[in-house]
C-alpha cells in the first residue's frame, strides 16, 4: 500500500480487497465483550480536525484505540489553530510529538498533500475541501460487498451536489475502479460537465435511472447551494431529485439507499424513506469503524511506520 | 581614466539592426563605441564571448517589485538585482503596491529607489483607476507628464465597459498605453485553477477560458471603438489569441504578452497542489500551450514578460486555496524561452531576443532599450550561454523563492549584464 | 521438491490425531466442560478432525473455534508489510470453560503466547490447555504442550511444512531445508 491514503488514487484494487478483507475480522473484534486487540500498543494516531466532524473523528479515534493505539485530538476550535497557527507549525508540532499516523480534515483541498511535506508519519485523509473522502469510500464499498457480495456490474447511482462533494468523488473512483457501472444524477449545474472522463455516465432525469439500480447513493445538498443559485429552491430540488416515498417504489427489490450523513431529511430524501430496511445507513457508521482500523492496521503494522524508527 | 570594456567574439543577435553574426562590441564611459571591425584600439577590459550569445539587455514589460508596501517580499532594490541576474537592464513596476501608484507620487518614489539602486532601469506603471478600485480615474495625464508610458490595473481588469472606453479615450490626449488583465471577475469569482478535468477531480474551484476571453473580446471592441492603444497582459487560451489574430488581421493596433510560465506548464502540473503553480490567469490545457507557442511563432504574441510576481514562504506553504497568486520569474524567464520554445525550433533565438528586448522597448518607448547595437547607443547588454544547462533551486536572488520552475532543469545561463556601461552582473554573480 | 523430508505421512497424521483424542478425554475425565480452539491456519482443521473424532470416541459433540492471533502477534512492525489476518470466530462461552488449542506445530511458542492473550480478551477459561501436530524444539519462551503428535528434533534454521487435505490437497508433514518457504514460529 502506498504510504499515504489521500485519495482513492492510492489504492490499487488488490489494496481495496485487502482492505476490505481485513476488515472483516475487525468487524468480529466489534463483536467481542472486549472491543480491542493490542495490534498498534505504542503507536500515536493524531486526530487532525480542522473542520468540526463528530462523526468522523470519533470513528477514526475509536478505530485507533480499539487498535490500542494513543490518540490525540486536536480541533479546530479552542486550540492554537484557532489563534491562527499554520498548518506548517502545527504539523511540526504534532512531529515532534512523535505522530505515527495523522488522520487530517480539512477545508482546503490538497491540504493533505501539503502535510506530507512536513510529517514522518503516514497521513489519512479524512475529507480536504471538496476534494476526496477516501475512507468514506472504503467503508461504503465495505458496506456494499456485504450486503449484495460483489461489484462487478453493479449498477450504482450517486445523485446530489456531486459538484462539491468530496464522497461522491472517491465512491466514484472506487466503485469505476472496481467495476462498478456508476451513473451521477442530479441537476445539471451541481455536475462536473466533465465528469465522463471520470468513467461514469451523467443523467439529470433521476426517475430514468432509479428502475434499474443496485444501490442508489445520495449526496447531502446544502442549503447554502440555493443561495448561489445552482437550483432556483429546496423545494423544487426536492421534487424533482429527491428520494420520496414515490420514488423508492421505483427502486427494484433489493437495492440498497445509502447516505454519508449527515441527512437533509425533506430535501435529498423524505424522513420516513430515510427509516426503511433498504437505507443502510447505521451500518455505514459501524463499518466505518472496522474500515478505518483495518487502514490503520495495514498502515502501521508494516515496518518502517514508527516514526522513530529508520526509515 | 576612461573606461573601456570590449566583448569579444560572441555572436551577437539584434533585431532591431537585423545583426545575427559573429563579432566583436567595444563599450566606453557607457556608450557603444564600436561593432566588428571599428571595436578595437586601445586598452580595455576583454570579456571573452566565445561560444556566448551578446543581445540587448531584455526588458521586462510586466514585473511586480512589492515597494512600496510588500518590502518583505521584494525591494526595488532587490527586484533590480535579480532582473539583471537575469539578464534584464530594464523592466516595469506594476502599479498595485502600497500605496497604488495612482499619483506622481509613489511614482517618483519608486523611480527614486531605482535610482538609488542603480542596477537597472525601472519604469513604473500608473494605475487606471483610483486605488484601483475600478470607479474611478487615476490621474492619468499627471502621471504621463512625468513620462508615465504604461497604465494599468493589474491583478484585475477596468470592470466597466463604460469606464473603459472612457479611459481609452483620455488616453489618447497622451501617448500612452493601456495594459489590461483580462479576467471577469464573476466567472472567475473563487477559482484557483483553469477550470476543466483537473479542476473537477482535485476539488478546486476553477476559472474557464471564457473569463478571459470574454474580456480580451470586449477590450478589443473598445479599442477599435476608440482608436485606444491596448496591450494585452499575460494571455493564456487559445481562444484568446484567435481574437488577437483576428483584429491585427483587420489592422487594428494592439499588442499581446504570454509568460514563460504559460508557455512551460499546463493545469496537469497541479495535481500534487504546488502552491508554486498557482497562478492568475491560470495554466490552461497543454492545447492552451500549444497555441500560445504557435502565437509567439507567428507574431500574434508579441512579447514575452514574466510577471514577476514574488510572494513570502509562510504565505505559499499555506493551504492552497489561502496561498497568494503568483510566481518569480526574472532569473528563469530566458533559459524558459530557451528551454522551450528556442530548442525545440518553434522559433529562432533572434525572435527570443526580439519578444525580450527589442518589442517591449518599443511598447514602452524606452528609447535607450531593445537595441540596436550600434555606436552611439547606450551600453546595455547582455551576454548568455545559450547551452549551459543547470537547475533551478534556491538561493535566489530574489528576496523570495516561489519559482514554478524549481527543481526543473533549463538550458541557457546569463553570464553577464551591463547596465549603462556598467557590468552589474558577471560570471552569473550580481555586482551591486 | 529438493532436500525434503517426509517426517509424517497420511497414515501417520490420522493415528496422531485418533490417539491425541483419545488423550485429550483420558486427562479431562470425558469431554464435559471442553471446548476446541484452533490457531488459523490449519491449526482450526485439525482442531475438527480432533472434534470428529472424539464424537467417534465419546459421542459427544464439542464447540470448535478458530482463532486467527494476527493481532496478538509481538512482531507487528518488524516485518515489511502488516501481517496478514485471518478469520477468528468464537461463537461461544470459554468462561469456565477448559479450552484446549490447537496448532500444527509448536516451534518458538510466541504464537501460543499470543494465543493465550487473545483468549483471554474473550472470557476466563477454567483452564487452557495445547495440543500440537509436531512439537520441534527450540522454545523461546515458556510453553509446552500437553499433547502431542509427534516430537521431531530439527535445526532452527529448517523449515517444517504441514500439509493439510482440507487445505493443500494432501495430508504430510515435511522437514525442509533451509530458505524453502516461511514457517510461523
Amino acid at each position: 500500500m502506498n504510504r499515504h491514503l489521500l485519495s482513492i488514487g492510492d489504492v490499487t484494487v488488490e489494496d481495496i480487497v485487502r482492505i476490505l478483507d481485513t476488515a472483516e475480522s475487525f468487524r468480529e473484534v466489534g463483536t467481542r465483550v472486549i472491543k480491542k486487540v493490542p495490534a498498534l500498543r505504542g503507536r500515536t494516531v493524531v486526530n487532525l480536525f480542522y473542520e468540526n466532524s463528530t462523526r468522523t473523528r470519533i470513528s477514526f479515534e475509536l478505530a485507533a484505540k480499539r487498535l490500542s493505539a494513543d490518540v490525540i485530538n486536536f480541533s479546530a476550535t479552542g486550540s492554537s489553530i484557532a489563534k491562527g497557527e499554520s498548518l506548517k507549525d502545527t504539523a511540526l508540532t504534532l512531529q515532534a510529538m512523535g505522530a505515527d499516523a495523522i488522520v487530517i480534515r480539512h477545508s482546503s483541498a490538497g491540504a493533505p498533500y501539503t502535510l506530507t511535506k512536513w510529517v514522518k508519519g503516514r497521513v489519512l485523509n479524512a475529507g480536504d475541501g471538496t476534494h476526496e473522502h477516501p475512507t468514506q469510500a472504503l467503508l461504503d464499498l465495505y458496506t456494499i460487498r456485504e450486503r449484495l457480495g460483489r461489484f462487478e456490474s453493479l449498477r450504482v447511482a450517486i445523485i446530489g451536489d456531486v459538484l462539491h462533494s468530496r464522497v461522491a468523488r472517491s465512491l466514484a473512483f472506487a466503485l469505476v475502479k472496481v467495476g462498478a457501472d456508476v451513473t451521477i444524477a442530479g441537476p445539471p449545474t451541481l455536475i462536473p460537465p466533465d465528469a465522463p472522463a471520470w468513467g461514469v455516465q451523467v443523467s439529470y432525469d433521476v426517475d430514468e435511472v432509479l428502475p434499474k439500480l443496485d444501490v442508489c447513493y445520495l449526496l447531502r445538498v446544502q442549503r447554502e447551494r440555493q443561495r448561489q443559485q445552482y437550483f432556483p429552491s429546496v423545494r423544487e430540488y426536492a421534487r424533482l431529485f429527491g428520494l420520496t416515498r414515490d420514488r423508492v417504489e421505483m427502486l427494484p427489490e433489493g437495492a440498497l439507499i445509502m447516505h454519508p450523513g449527515p441527512m437533509n431529511r425533506g430535501v435529498e430524501i423524505d424522513s420516513d424513506v430515510a427509516d426503511l430496511p433498504q437505507a443502510v445507513m447505521e451500518e455505514q457508521v459501524t463499518n466505518g469503524i472496522a474500515v478505518r482500523m483495518s487502514l490503520l492496521y495495514l498502515m502501521l503494522g508494516g515496518m518502517g511506520s514508527e516514526v522513530g524508527g529508520d526509515d | 581614466m576612461t573606461e573601456r570594456t570590449l566583448f569579444r567574439g560572441g555572436r551577437v543577435v539584434d533585431p532591431a539592426s537585423a545583426h545575427d553574426a559573429v563579432t566583436d562590441v567595444l563599450v566606453e564611459d557607457g556608450v557603444i563605441v564600436g561593432v566588428g571591425d571599428s571595436a578595437s584600439g586601445g586598452r580595455a577590459r576583454v570579456i571573452d564571448c566565445d561560444g556566448l550569445v551578446l543581445a540587448p539587455g531584455l526588458v521586462d514589460i510586466h514585473a511586480h517589485l512589492r515597494e512600496p508596501g510588500r518590502e518583505d517580499k521584494e525591494t526595488v532594490e532587490s527586484g533590480s538585482r535579480a532582473a539583471a541576474a537575469g539578464g534584464y537592464t530594464a523592466v516595469v513596476a506594476m502599479a498595485n503596491t502600497d500605496p497604488v501608484a495612482d499619483s506622481a507620487a509613489v511614482i517618483e518614489e519608486v523611480r527614486s529607489l531605482a535610482a538609488r539602486a542603480g542596477i537597472c532601469d525601472v519604469f513604473p506603471v500608473g494605475a487606471i483607476t483610483k486605488g484601483l478600485g475600478g470607479e474611478e480615474m487615476a490621474a492619468i495625464g499627471e502621471m504621463a507628464e512625468i513620462g508615465v508610458r504604461m497604465f494599468s490595473d493589474d491583478g484585475r481588469c477596468v470592470p466597466t465597459s463604460r469606464l473603459l472606453r472612457n479611459v481609452f479615450e483620455y488616453s489618447k490626449a497622451f501617448d500612452v498605453v493601456i495594459a489590461e488583465h483580462c479576467e471577469d471577475a464573476t466567472l472567475a469569482d473563487g477559482a484557483q485553477m483553469h477550470e476543466g478535468y483537473h479542476s473537477y477531480t482535485l476539488g478546486l474551484v476553477g476559472a474557464p477560458a471564457e473569463a478571459e476571453e470574454i474580456i480580451v473580446f470586449r477590450d478589443l471592441s473598445l479599442a477599435r471603438l476608440t482608436g485606444g492603444r491596448l496591450h494585452l497582459q499575460h494571455l493564456s487560451a487559445s481562444g484568446s489569441l484567435e481574437l488577437v489574430r483576428q483584429a491585427k488581421a483587420t489592422g487594428l493596433r494592439v499588442t499581446a504578452e504570454a509568460t514563460p510560465h504559460h508557455l512551460a506548464f499546463a493545469d496537469e502540473d497541479l495535481v500534487t497542489y504546488d502552491t508554486n503553480f498557482k497562478i492568475n490567469p491560470p495554466l490552461r490545457t497543454p492545447e492552451d500551450r500549444e497555441a500560445l507557442r504557435a502565437a509567439v511563432a507567428d507574431g500574434t504574441v508579441d512579447v514575452i514578460g514574466t510577471d514577476h510576481a514574488p510572494h513570502s514562504v509562510e504565505e505559499k506553504e499555506a493551504e492552497f486555496d489561502q496561498s497568494p497568486f503568483g510566481t518569480i520569474g526574472f532569473e528563469t524567464a530566458l533559459a524558459a524561452i530557451l528551454t522551450n520554445l528556442v530548442e525545440p525550433g518553434t522559433i529562432s533565438l533572434a525572435r527570443a531576443v526580439e519578444t525580450m528586448s527589442t518589442t517591449p522597448a518599443r511598447i514602452l518607448a524606452a528609447a535607450d532599450h531593445g537595441g540596436p547595437i550600434e555606436p552611439g547607443r547606450p551600453a546595455h547588454i547582455v551576454v548568455f550561454d545559450p547551452s549551459a544547462e543547470w537547475r533551478v533551486e534556491p538561493p535566489f536572488v530574489s528576496k523570495s523563492r516561489n519559482s514554478a520552475f524549481l527543481g526543473k532543469t533549463l538550458r541557457g545561463k546569463v553570464l553577464h549584464t551591463m547596465y549603462g556601461g556598467d557590468l552589474v552582473v558577471v560570471d552569473g554573480k550580481p555586482q551591486r | 521438491m529438493m532436500g525434503a523430508v517426509r517426517l509424517l505421512d497420511a497414515a501417520e497424521i490420522r493415528r496422531a490425531v485418533t490417539r491425541i483424542a483419545h488423550e485429550i478425554l483420558e486427562r479431562n475425565k470425558g469431554a464435559q466442560g471442553l471446548v476446541l480452539v484452533g490457531i488459523a491456519a490449519r491449526g482450526d482443521d485439525l482442531a475438527r478432525r480432533l472434534a470428529r473424532e472424539i464424537k467417534r470416541i465419546e459421542g459427544a459433540v464439542l464447540p470448535v473455534g478458530v482463532l486467527d492471533i494476527t493481532f496478538y502477534r509481538d512482531d507487528i512492525g518488524m516485518r515489511a508489510e502488516a501481517p496478514e489476518v485471518h478469520e477468528t470466530r468464537i461463537d461461544f462461552d470459554v468462561n469456565a470453560q477448559t479450552v484446549v488449542l490447537v496448532d500444527d506445530v509448536l516451534f518458538s511458542g510466541r504464537t501460543i503466547r499470543a494465543a493465550m492473550d487473545a483468549l483471554v480478551d474473550f472470557g476466563r477459561p477454567a483452564a487452557i490447555q495445547l495440543a500440537v501436530l509436531v512439537d520441534r524444539g527450540h522454545r523461546e519462551l515458556p510453553i509446552r504442550a500437553d499433547f502431542v503428535g509427534k516430537n521431531a528434533p530439527t535445526r532452527k534454521d529448517e523449515d517444517v511444512r504441514v500439509a493439510l487435505e482440507e487445505v493443500d490437497g494432501e495430508d504430510a508433514v515435511f522437514v525442509e531445508e533451509p530458505g524453502r518457504g516461511v514457517d510461523r514460529p
